[in-house]
């Protein structure tokens, strides 16, 4: 049970981050005046957050069937250590791209695009890996074995990341004032950024 | 750079911002006109309760001479809580303060004491050109892609002009901003509305047609900038221009409406070719284009020839040369710099095509020579140039001084320098604070005016 709590969790974290969506539907919504605004941008948010972790997730079982487990392991966990290296370097340097007159569709590339700059489906893979590998009973990566959880762990994740990201953007428009945001918006890249370093560690070690 | 919370200085919104506490200190852009002596920026303590209220009490100079600093910006500001590029755990700490005839970028460091600031990095005119291929530096803001910072000449001094973008945090030049500047050739002042993703910028000249003052047959051919551009501010691509007409020149400071949701703001044109008067702008979205109105026209006086410089000797008439405006926070009183006439003036915008006036003071003017209660010898010259806001909109901040080369076509004997400042009534109306004069450092004339943590010409916001 622990891997999926873990995957919920990690979902929860990505959905807290103001950088991941929640604050671009309340700005949405404050410009728009209306509350109905907030709750639709949240889709493609959603949708633009999964296909990100989804692309990952999916590309680390691809290459895990045709690679040994632990080359792959060695493979994500320096990739995970070089983003979160990225990140201490050239995280604040971005080309901005999509601006508040965005469209759903627009929301929804600006949500890939943070989640894969950030690296959140990267994030996964140390929890996705055993997962997948404990899907067979010789403990192999398989298609058939794989395919299954992996969409388990996204669907998992995506739904506590929208839970959480849908619970803060509501309270935040409907009832906050956004002045906490002036004390309280606390610095998550770098909880973000050694949080990869960290997944990177676990995979290697 | 990367605090645990936000700077405590960056604000969601401008109803937020105008509630920031009182600015205790002003950085203030010092330059020699005769280019022998280093520039600098100069501390002047605005704080009331202070035993040194109103006087210089800090500067930092130039490692060269003949800079002629001009405009400068923070590093960082509260565009940083912008939802689409939050980055806000930046500090609000270093000013990029440029050459305007120099086109050499320093960093000066405001934090480990503020009335001693420190240069700590310097930005040669070789590296924009070759990074950038921009040179004459103007206006820096900070924004979404990090300090934008714009640019009257190419790397020749020659059109275009336009806008180049540096690294927040290292300060590297990142290369040029736009992407597609369509007909756009001229340049002088640039800002945007951050919530209709638009970019705007506005016309003066090429180097060669002010460096040595403005030039009459090209102002009277009607050559120097007339034009407002708009852009894509994302996209970073030309979308549409508009031409004042024949009759306008000069098209200077442009003041967006601070809301976000609004898509409003307003430009001066320093003068019209028909009748020496100036004029505010309107410029606003209609259906899915810009346009512009002219709701303010503020005429010309007229004048004892002998009392005229040269240069407006035939006409008979000072000309009130809006050369500055700025904008409140919540967008509802436009103050405006008449350095000829020696005017300020309030106007409440609140209906931005319906500007009324509410509040005037004047000091120095070409003719008019006005004193304030705090002159130790009666009559001031220059008048009423870059004006900055208290965020909270009750003080007013500002200077005598235009441009080095252009000073002494309307001020032939000279401008001592001064700054001053203005009380604001509870519902407008402005008065001097008569125990603020700064009678200016002989050698350096004053010019740009920020004040600590932010006022109503450097920040951005994202949410209304």
């Amino acid at each position: 049970m622990t891997p999926w709590l873990v995957l919920a969790g990690l979902g929860a974290f990505h959905g807290l981050n103001p950088a991941m969506g929640w604050l671009f539907a309340v700005a949405l919504g404050m410009h728009r005046k209306s509350g109905k605004v907030v709750l639709l941008s949240l889709v493609p948010i959603a949708v633009g957050h999964a296909l990100s972790i989804a692309v990952v997730v999916l590309a680390v079982v691809g290459v895990g069937l045709v690679i040994d487990q632990r080359a792959l392991e060695v493979a994500a966990g320096l990739a995970l250590i070089g983003w979160a290296g990225w990140h201490i370097a050239y995280g604040h340097r971005h080309r901005v791209r999509v601006g508040m007159q965005t469209g759903m569709v627009g929301l929804a590339a600006w949500s890939l695009v943070m989640a894969t700059a950030h690296g959140a489906g990267l994030m996964l893979v140390p929890v996705v890996m055993p997962l997948c590998l404990a899907a067979t009973p010789a403990r192999e990566m398989t298609a058939a074995g794989s395919l299954p959880v992996a969409l388990a762990a996204i669907a998992v994740h995506m739904a506590a990341m929208l839970a959480v990201t849908a619970a803060i953007a509501v309270s935040v428009y409907f009832w906050l004032d956004l002045a906490f945001l002036r004390r309280g918006w606390i610095n998550l890249d770098m909880i973000w950024t050694a949080a990869l370093m960290v997944a990177g560690l676990i995979l290697i070690i | 750079m990367a605090n645990w919370q936000p700077d405590p200085s960056f604000y969601p919104s401008p109803r937020m911002a105008a509630k920031a506490p009182a600015e205790r200190l002003a950085y203030v852009a010092a330059f020699d006109p005769d280019r022998q002596k280093p520039d600098a920026i100069a501390v002047v303590d605005v704080d009331p309760g202070s035993t040194t209220y109103a006087r210089i009490v800090g500067q930092v100079e130039m490692p060269n001479a003949g800079d002629e600093l001009h405009h400068f910006g923070w590093n960082a500001c509260s565009s940083c809580l912008c939802p689409n590029a939050p980055h806000p755990h930046m500090e609000r700490r270093y000013l990029v303060v440029p050459g305007l005839r120099s086109s050499r970028l320093h960093i000066i460091d405001t934090k480990p004491d503020p009335k001693n600031p420190q240069i700590v990095r310097i930005i040669e005119p070789e590296e924009i050109a070759e990074r950038a291929g921009y040179s004459r530096l103007h206006t820096t803001h900070c924004g979404p892609e990090g300090i934008y910072v714009n640019a009257l000449g190419n790397a020749e001094g020659k059109a275009p002009g336009g806008m180049f973008l540096l690294d927040p945090e290292s300060f590297d030049v990142m290369g040029q901003w736009e992407m597609d500047r369509g007909p756009q050739e001229l340049a002088y002042d640039f800002w945007w509305h951050l919530g209709h993703d638009t970019m705007i910028t506005s016309e003066w000249g090429t180097p060669d047609t002010f460096e040595d003052g403005l030039i009459p047959e090209v102002l009277l051919g009607s050559k120097y900038g007339r034009r407002l551009h708009f852009w894509d501010l994302h996209k970073r691509k030309h979308l549409q221009e508009i031409d004042f007409g024949e009759e306008y020149q000069l098209v200077f400071e442009l003041r967006p409406a601070h809301d976000p949701t609004k898509a409003y703001g307003f430009v001066g044109c320093v003068i019209s070719l028909k009748d020496l008067s100036a004029s505010i702008w309107t410029w606003y979205r209609d259906g899915d284009k810009w346009a512009v109105k002219k709701v303010i026209e503020i005429p010309a006086e007229p004048a004892d020839p002998d009392l005229l410089p040269p240069v407006l000797k035939g006409f008979k008439a000072v000309a009130p040369l809006v050369t500055d405006i700025d904008l409140s926070m919540d967008d509802h009183f436009l103050y405006v710099s008449c350095w000829g006439t020696g005017d300020m003036i309030q106007y409440d915008v609140s209906d931005p095509f319906a500007p009324k006036e509410t509040g005037r003071v004047r000091i120095g003017g070409i003719v008019s020579r006005a004193t304030h209660p705090g002159a130790k010898n009666g009559a001031l010259n220059g008048g009423p140039q870059m004006v900055e806001i208290s965020r909270d909109g009750r003080r007013v901040y500002f200077t005598n001084s235009l441009y080095g080369a252009i000073d002494p076509q309307f001020y032939p004997d000279g401008i001592d320098g001064w700054m001053v400042k203005l009380d604001v009534g509870e519902n407008g109306g402005i008065a001097f604070d008569e125990k603020f004069f700064v009678d200016w450092p002989k050698g350096h004339r004053p010019h740009q005016v920020r004040l600590q943590g932010g006022d109503c010409s450097s920040d951005s916001y994202c949410y209304p």
